[in-house]
């Protein structure tokens, strides 16, 4: 992948977003993820959802939300009558933290497969919340540790303690302040955060801690009373996926589509053609031609996938 | 179910062998009879639907699903029994759960045929893991990390009973095991059955760590390496017992045909040659003895090849007279008298070594290092024959062990408390010169033999000096010799090398020693006594 010219950005995650672009176009939000992470905001060029830009060559590019991390796009490209949207990463539930999916109308719809499999079925965010609040309530004397990446999954973890009523505060591993003050600024309220680093191992007893998934075994969680293993993502689904990454207790969060949103998405949309990447495409490749569906897989050159 | 699928879930997700522990003891003892009879029995590997198989499984799901997208989906998954309960549609409507017992009850009914309907039936009335639960308890094969001992200690535990009576009680009983329960969680008095080949704990030795021993009170026995049977016979049925009370009878059916007197005897099983002892040991090296091992079926070939028989250390029951209360000197004496009715081609005696001090004994096991011996043990003359390890009764002096200094090439982490440490050093020797371009391969693996200080500067090491990551596994810069410990190193066609160690271990970090000093293949090839 190599730096262009003019840059149509869907979300700031480092698998669809690189800076060194000319000019740089996203939502507001997805510049401000960029300008953190990769410190640079030249030619950056903000557009609001249901904006439309007209690009160099005649063709008008439209900002739709995907639903999935804050300022996250899906693109529609008009040009002579046809259209076609580029999801980027998308999914369907409800999420405090960000806009949801809005089902647009093309000729060729462009989606992610990530989760592309039917054994993936995404269970209630609530179910999991109050799993993860039954550990911490049965363990008080150790702290319940969840792996969260740090743009998107971290803050819909928090913000969706808060809305099950969870008051009490909530300990960040340092790499993950950052985001989450950025959410913070965009408006999003995410309660009492504080700093593992600002506090002792008694402090942690009892508490819920958020660390990016690379630090789970590290050893950084040394310092924590005894923590219960949790991750956040729609791998732990997988009993094996979860037994590899020494996670005791999984938690099926997903910010991606699941198999079922994925093919009533394609269902609602029902363009004329659809073209699959990012993730499992024989799957719903295998879906489309079950259901008389024209579709395609893109073998994309892409960075490496992060985790969910 | 739900309880049950639950337990199931928790103990994938739990590493820790205590926590496993508690988890199960206390689903024991909250649970009411027989769904945790039953439940034990799935933990146990105690249960068999020969009606339902991995194939009806994928049957079922054919009927469902699209055979391709069942196929992409198990090949994700990596099991069938997921894959399903996972794939498996979602009934309408409210799902009403059936106990672990009526499960077993209509999975025991079921046919080939009647499966594929009532298997169904049962499977929509659960939700996914529940599913997971009732396929696994149907197809038998649980491969969850639980081994039957760990049930075992887990149903000691919850009832608060010895775990040596709960094996002695055990190999009478079927499943849901009323009357165990009974017997530990209602206090009824404990299960019997004296006509059965039951499993007797064996006893066990500590190494020897004191020298104040007194000779005259003990006697001393070669060590033998082979694995530690008890063969069992009662009104003329026979049992081979390993030392985990796993019946291993089908593995080795010549020892039991030849076994034709009601007893209990304890001895190892060795295969013939004259790696150990010598000609007169007459017993080949552990390495042929492990072509036998895990068989199920043995071949004829295999039988003459490899022949297998008892070298007795004791006697402890004899007819129907228990003699374990007696001292060793008195079993040993009947031992004795009892040997001669026995087919001398399948069993003899483990000699006594006549030492009257443990200088002298110390003197005679520093040969037995050219006799390829493991070691020596060290039984009191006076002691009853006991379960497990009873300090100061009976003792195991191994030769030192053999070392050689290797390079550490690739670490892994750890699990349970040691997960955040990399705890698992591969290590190897060099192919020849290291100065002339030699390489090293790798000769052996341990996680074992180092402090928990000497733990914390390994792991630094291995963070501070990695040159490539293969997921838990870590390559390190190959600078750093470790001294490690083996009991003895094996020609192997497994291996790259060549060799394979038995109970290799880190004896020391040589940060003294830098990486070309380390030993080369041809030191540790030397050492083989195959």
């Amino acid at each position: 992948m190599r730096p262009v010219p003019t840059a149509l950005v869907t979300h700031g995650h480092s698998d669809h977003a690189r800076g060194g672009h000319g000019t740089t176009i996203a939502t507001p939000e997805t510049l401000a993820i960029m300008a953190v992470r990769y410190e640079t905001q030249a030619g950056a060029s903000p557009v609001g959802y249901g904006e439309t830009r007209r690009l160099p060559g005649g063709v008008d590019a439209t900002f739709l939300p995907a639903g999935h991390v804050l300022g996250s796009a899906q693109i529609l490209l008009e040009h002579a009558g046809e259209r076609v949207i580029v999801t980027g990463d998308y999914k369907r539930r409800p999420d405090p933290t960000c806009a949801p999916f809005v089902v647009t109308p093309c000729d060729i719809f462009v989606t992610e497969a990530t989760f592309a499999l039917p054994v993936f079925r995404h269970p209630p965010v609530e179910q999991e919340i109050a799993k993860l609040l039954a550990a911490r309530a049965a363990n008080p004397e150790r702290c319940v540790l969840v792996g969260a990446y740090a743009l998107g999954k971290a803050q819909r973890v928090i913000a969706e303690l808060r809305r099950a009523g969870y008051r009490e505060p909530i300990w960040l591993h340092g790499a993950l302040e950052r985001m989450c003050r950025l959410y913070e600024e965009f408006g999003i309220d995410l309660g009492d955060l504080r700093l593992v680093a600002d506090a002792g191992k008694a402090d942690l007893a009892g508490q819920i801690v958020l660390c990016p998934p690379g630090a789970l075994n590290d050893r950084w969680s040394r310092r924590l009373p005894d923590p219960i293993t949790a991750m956040a993502s729609g791998w732990m689904r997988v009993r094996q996926r979860a037994v590899q990454r020494n996670v005791e207790l999984p938690l099926v969060i997903s910010d991606h589509a699941d198999w079922d949103e994925l093919t009533e998405t394609i269902t609602q949309v029902n363009p004329a053609e659809t073209w699959i990447t990012h993730g499992r495409e024989d799957a719903l490749l295998r879906w489309c031609e079950l259901h008389q569906r024209r579709a395609r897989a893109l073998a994309l050159s892409g960075y490496e996938d992060e985790d969910d | 179910m739900e309880r049950f699928a639950a337990l199931l879930d928790a103990l994938i997700y739990t590493r820790s062998r205590n926590a496993k522990l508690k988890l199960i003891s206390d689903y024991l003892r909250s649970t009411p009879d027989p769904d945790r009879g039953w439940a034990l029995a799935a933990l146990t590997d105690g249960l068999d639907f020969p009606a339902v198989k991995g194939g009806t499984i994928r049957n079922l799901m054919m009927e469902r699903v699209d055979p391709i997208l069942f196929q992409l989906s198990r090949d994700y998954v990596g099991d069938t029994a997921e894959t399903a309960s996972l794939l498996w549609p979602e009934p309408e409507g409210a799902k009403d759960p059936p106990s672990v017992a009526e499960a077993v009850d209509a999975l025991s009914h079921m046919t080939r045929l009647s499966a594929m309907r009532d298997l169904a039936n049962l499977l929509d009335r659960l939700d996914a893991p529940g599913r997971f639960a009732l396929i696994k308890l149907a197809t038998g094969a649980m491969r969850i990390g639980i081994s039957a001992r760990l049930a075992k200690v887990a149903f000691a535990q919850a009832f608060d009973v010895g775990i040596d009576d709960v094996e002695e009680y055990w190999h009478g009983q079927t499943a849901p095991y009323r009357a165990l329960f009974g017997w530990a969680a209602l206090g009824a008095p404990p299960p019997h059955a004296e006509d059965l080949p039951l499993f007797r704990p064996f006893m066990l030795a500590h190494p020897l760590e004191e020298t104040g021993i007194d000779m005259s009170a003990y006697a001393a026995e070669w060590k033998w390496d082979g694995i530690r049977v008890q063969i069992v016979r009662v009104g003329g049925v026979t049992r081979l017992y390993s030392r985990s009370g796993d019946d291993i009878t089908g593995t080795f059916p010549e020892i039991a045909e030849a076994m034709d007197l009601d007893a209990v005897l304890d001895g190892e099983l060795l295969v013939r040659g004259s790696h150990q002892g010598g000609e007169t040991g007459g017993a080949a090296s552990f390495n042929a003895l492990q072509q036998r091992l895990g068989r199920k079926t043995v071949s004829k070939k295999m039988l003459e090849e490899f022949p297998a028989f008892v070298r007795l250390y004791d006697i402890l029951i004899d007819q129907k007279e228990d003699l374990r209360p007696l001292s060793w000197e008195q079993r040993r004496m009947a031992l004795e008298a009892f040997l001669p009715k026995l087919d001398p081609a399948h069993f003899d005696l483990s000699a006594v070594i006549p030492a009257t001090s443990l200088d002298e004994l110390a003197a005679i096991r520093e040969r037995a290092r050219d006799d390829a011996i493991e070691g020596v043990m060290l039984k009191r003359r006076d002691s009853p024959y006991v379960p497990g390890r009873k300090t100061g009764l009976w003792y195991k002096w191994k030769r030192d062990p053999l070392l050689v200094d290797c390079v550490l090439m690739y670490a892994q982490r750890g699990s349970g408390k040691r997960s955040s440490f990399y705890s698992d050093y591969t290590f190897g020797c060099w192919d020849g010169d290291p100065d002339a371009g030699a390489e090293l391969l790798p000769v052996g693996k341990a996680y074992f033999g180092f402090t928990d200080e000497e733990l914390k500067w390994l792991d630094s090491h291995v963070r501070r000096h990695t040159v490539n990551r293969f997921g838990p596994v870590r390559e390190t810069d190959k600078s750093l010799v470790l001294e490690v410990a083996f009991d003895s190193v094996h020609a192997s066609k497994r291996h790259k090398s060549g060799v394979a160690m038995r109970f290799p271990r880190i004896s020391r970090i040589r940060t003294d020693k830098p990486a070309h000093e380390a030993d080369r293949l041809d030191t540790l090839r030397a050492m083989i006594r195959d």
